[in-house]
């Protein structure tokens, strides 16, 4: 069905959309991996977003039940240059059309996404909305100057389930993962060590986390503006001292602010599976995975017991940080991976170990 | 790391004369490292046989030998010269040869050269089946299953080992030979019986036939302080049987999800550091299952190899030049990105649109040798086309064969059709398409060539595309039809031969449309960032855009 991507800077690409019908608004940035698609639209961090793929083939491999990332798909709209026709993969199970029309997303092809990602780079990320069907280009162009932007909104809230959930029952230390929009590789990559995995929704007070009695904590990404987010911030700010804690993403800028950080959001983000970050205390580099549109100020951080772990060397910008005194570290990129390389997973087993060692203290 | 200040001279091996499997590639990648050694001001000895080639040129090197490609006389060269330091891994397998041949002889040792890319215990593992197999197994990746049998007996347990189907290669055999393939208790009695009679020693060895898996190379890269990047992924479309070298071939994968394309990355990862190369490129092919995605590792080549080539220009990424400069010192993290100038070429090239490299033939000029491929390659060359679609990418690689075709049109062909889409040849995909034509579906087509549905199907959309082209036959071809042609990757005289115009009818009307060309850019980052020093391929692109204020 034909149908239009309209940018907020006036440019509207008339192209053929796929799955749902209706109109979706959101903010438009690009992803630069070339494999992953399936958990790219299952990442609970694009709520709120509208994702173009710079690889222009996507659906070649279909998708299946087991690389999901999400109980749903959160992402608000999808662009690619071309959607395969056919799949083809052993354990493909549907298509990405298939896949959207059950869960009302909707998707649009045949447009230039190489343009689209360049309009993104020069200009920064944009208001955008699909419409499918025909429409009045000045009509949709004002309902997406008019969408609300992502900036100071709260996104955690609408990506997170109510309730609090095991993930995996049996283990020597409890896990406590306090999910803002967690992505399922995390829980995945906990279970591989000895640890009980609970996840608790992001609104729960402190106070009954505390009564979970948890050996360690993981702050989880989530979606969006991680400035207004003062509750989850409150809550980690009472934790902080008593668990090992990880924090990854979005549980990172939550991180940085807990210790009196600023975050500004960057110009498009980052978002792919090639970017390099360096450990800046052995001096090895990782090819990493990003999804994020905000990031931490290191140097807004004043308190001296914060260091500087990793730092990304397209931009140099800040990619981690770690306590001095408490087992508590936390990084920008996504070592859970999926899309992507699997270079910093060793994150998982720093984590685990720094359980271990506050156990035995 | 700063670059090594210990040696200063160096001396670099090229690939000596143009043969099959062998060609300017590798007068590409040492043209690349004469001069990335010179700009960081070493001193560089270089040996080659072959004058027709930019590396022998006067200001390439400081001192060039054009001389046989023998250890004996690289030796008398190194005698002579003292370098400090031998690079063996950009002039392909014969700079190889020749450096292991030195290291045997003590030749090194003697003269204290050092070896820099990659040590003599890597090469051998590498090379070596043997070794190679042991070191796979050793970090727990797959290599094909094969054994060696002496009479039937023990053919039979060996067989039974692998599970049907199996390869049958006599070892020693006059007049070569060549191995069968058996599905059966029963094939493999007759066949086995008849390799061991052809063998002068009564030898044959068992292999697990991979038939019809899909086939994948990845090109790696690896620095001193051990970081490594995968720089390109490429799919073989012809499944495994025919050498990387003749099949048709496409960056970056298609048909792997993540979690696949990951395990293939990790092992790729585990066998540069296992093998030890310690800096520059390897390329190294696995073969995948389609059925049940199971993935073995075929090979490795501890150099810059012939994929290399096709890689950097797939990427933007120099693997050659940038090979060098690690083999001296530096690490990727210090070296920028040629193209970005501000991002360092320790990444991976993301890309966004499709590569195909199609080989090039020339049978009729070899009486006797028959068009079909296998294992070895027979090849002379070869084409790269980039397009924003595996079809567009496609066509214009056939255009570009310069065979008198000018896209994926209808040719003359020779075989049965049955047996075009069975042995793999130089002209597969057009029975693929005479096979769509007649009417056969993806699956039929599928089981006899066991090229991925994914590719077959695309090739579908051109065939099919054809027919709405041709429905234009002697009347003007509207606005939408030459538009998916174009994009499709049809040329202008291609689409005037299905309607009965002539290529500059055609080109006029479509310039009418205002359907032009469109020029998009190599970058190694799909646009992210600004390119200072891109290159560009054609392609046409025409969404509808309206622009308001």
């Amino acid at each position: 069905m034909k149908g239009y991507l309209v940018i907020e800077d006036g440019t509207i690409y008339k192209g053929n959309t796929f799955g749902a019908k209706g109109e979706k608004f959101g903010e438009l940035i690009f992803n630069t991996s070339m494999t992953g698609y399936q958990e790219i639209i299952y990442d609970p961090s694009y709520k709120g977003q509208i994702v173009v793929m710079t690889y222009p083939l996507i659906g070649n491999y279909g998708v299946n039940s087991e690389d999901i990332e999400s109980y749903k798909i959160h992402l608000e709209g999808f662009v690619v240059k071309e959607k395969s026709k056919i799949y083809s993969n052993w354990r493909a199970e549907k298509s990405i059309e298939q896949l959207f029309e059950e869960n009302g997303i909707i998707g649009i092809e045949d447009v230039d996404t190489r343009r689209i990602t360049e309009i993104i780079r020069d200009k920064g990320a944009q208001k955008a909305g699909i419409f499918t069907g025909e429409n009045d280009p000045k009509e949709m162009l004002e309902k997406v100057r008019k969408s609300p932007s992502i900036v100071g909104v709260d996104l955690v809230k609408y990506t997170i389930r109510e309730e609090p959930y095991w993930w995996k029952k049996e283990g020597k230390y409890k896990v406590v993962v306090i999910d803002c929009g967690v992505k399922y590789n995390i829980l995945r990559l906990l279970s591989k060590y000895d640890l009980k995995v609970i996840v608790y929704p992001a609104t729960t007070p402190y106070e009954e986390i505390i009564k979970e009695n948890p050996d360690g904590i993981l702050l989880s990404n989530g979606p969006g503006d991680p400035e207004p987010l003062k509750y989850i911030i409150k809550n980690v700010s009472n934790l902080v001292e008593r668990y090992p804690i990880f924090g990854i993403c979005l549980g990172h800028q939550i991180l940085g602010q807990v210790f009196g950080g600023k975050t500004y959001k960057l110009k498009f983000g980052h978002h792919g599976a090639n970017h390099p970050v360096k450990d800046l205390k052995t001096g090895k580099i990782y090819i990493t995975v990003q999804n994020h549109g905000f990031c931490v100020d290191i140097n807004t951080i004043k308190d001296p017991d914060i260091e500087m772990t990793h730092i990304n060397l397209n931009d140099y910008t800040l990619e981690g940080i770690e306590h001095r005194k408490l087992p508590v570290f936390s990084v920008q990129f996504h070592p859970e991976n999926a899309p992507g390389p699997r270079d910093a997973e060793y994150l998982f087993k720093k984590f685990y170990r720094n359980i271990e060692n506050a156990k035995k203290d | 790391m700063p670059k090594r200040t210990d040696i200063k001279r160096i001396l670099l091996i090229g690939s000596g004369p143009i043969i099959i499997g062998q060609a300017c590639e590798f007068d590409y990648s040492g043209s690349q490292a004469c001069k990335a050694l010179k700009e960081e001001g070493y001193e560089v000895i270089l040996v080659n046989s072959n004058p027709a080639t930019i590396m022998t040129d006067p200001d390439m090197a400081d001192k060039i030998y054009i001389e046989p490609l023998i250890a004996e006389i690289v030796a008398k060269i190194i005698e002579k010269e003292r370098p400090d330091a031998l690079l063996p891994t950009l002039g392909g397998q014969t700079a190889l040869n020749i450096t292991t041949q030195l290291y045997e002889m003590g030749i090194l040792d003697k003269f204290k050269v050092k070896l820099i890319g990659a040590n003599y215990y890597a090469i051998k593992k590498a090379e070596d089946r043997e070794l190679f197999k042991k070191s796979m197994e050793k970090i727990g990746l797959k290599v094909p299953k094969s054994g060696i049998a002496h009479n039937l007996k023990e053919a039979e347990e060996v067989a039974k080992k692998i599970g049907f189907p199996v390869i049958i290669r006599p070892a020693y055999t006059l007049g070569g030979t060549g191995s069968s393939i058996a599905y059966n208790i029963e094939e493999f009695r007759e066949y086995a019986e008849v390799g061991l009679k052809a063998s002068l020693i009564s030898e044959i060895l068992i292999e697990q036939s991979l038939y019809g898996w899909k086939e994948y190379e990845l090109e790696v890269m690896r620095d001193l302080k051990d970081n490594v990047v995968i720089i390109c992924s490429i799919e073989n479309f012809d499944p495994m049987g025919v050498h990387t070298g003749d099949s048709i071939t496409v960056a970056p994968v298609q048909t792997l999800t993540d979690k696949e394309y990951q395990n293939m990355r990790d092992a790729a990862i585990k066998i540069i550091r296992e093998i030890g190369v310690e800096t520059g490129g390897s390329n190294i092919q696995f073969a995948v299952n389609p059925e049940n995605g199971e993935m073995v590792v075929i090979e490795m080549n501890p150099r810059v190899s012939r994929s290399s080539a096709l890689a950097s220009k797939a990427t933007g990424f120099p693997i050659a030049k940038i090979a060098t400069k690690l083999a001296i010192g530096y690490t990727l993290d210090e070296i920028p990105n040629d193209i970005t100038k501000k991002t360092p070429a320790c990444f991976e090239p993301t890309i966004d649109y499709c590569v195909v490299k199609i080989p090039k033939f020339n049978f009729e000029k070899f009486p006797g040798s028959l068009p079909y491929l296998s294992t070895s390659m027979k090849s002379v060359g070869e084409v790269m086309a980039i397009g924003r679609t595996f079809k567009e990418a496609l066509q214009k690689a056939l255009r570009s064969l310069e065979e008198n075709f000018f896209g994926l049109e209808d040719i003359n062909l020779k075989m049965e059709l049955e047996d075009g889409l069975r042995i793999p040849n130089p002209y597969r995909v057009f029975y693929i398409k005479k096979a769509i034509k007649e009417g056969k579906t993806i699956d039929e087509i599928y089981n006899l060539c066991k090229i991925d549905k994914w590719f077959l199907s695309n090739i579908k959309e051109i065939v099919d595309f054809e027919k709405e082209i041709e429905k234009f036959k002697n009347r003007e071809i509207d606005y939408e039809t030459m538009k998916k042609a174009k994009e499709l990757g049809f040329s202008d005289r291609q689409i005037g031969k299905i309607v009965g115009k002539s290529e500059i009818e055609i080109r006029n009307l479509r310039k009418r449309y205002g359907i032009e060309v469109d020029y998009k850019c190599v970058d190694t980052c799909a646009a992210e960032f600004i390119a200072y020093t891109p290159y560009y391929y054609s392609t046409y692109e025409h969404p509808e855009v309206i622009k308001l204020e």
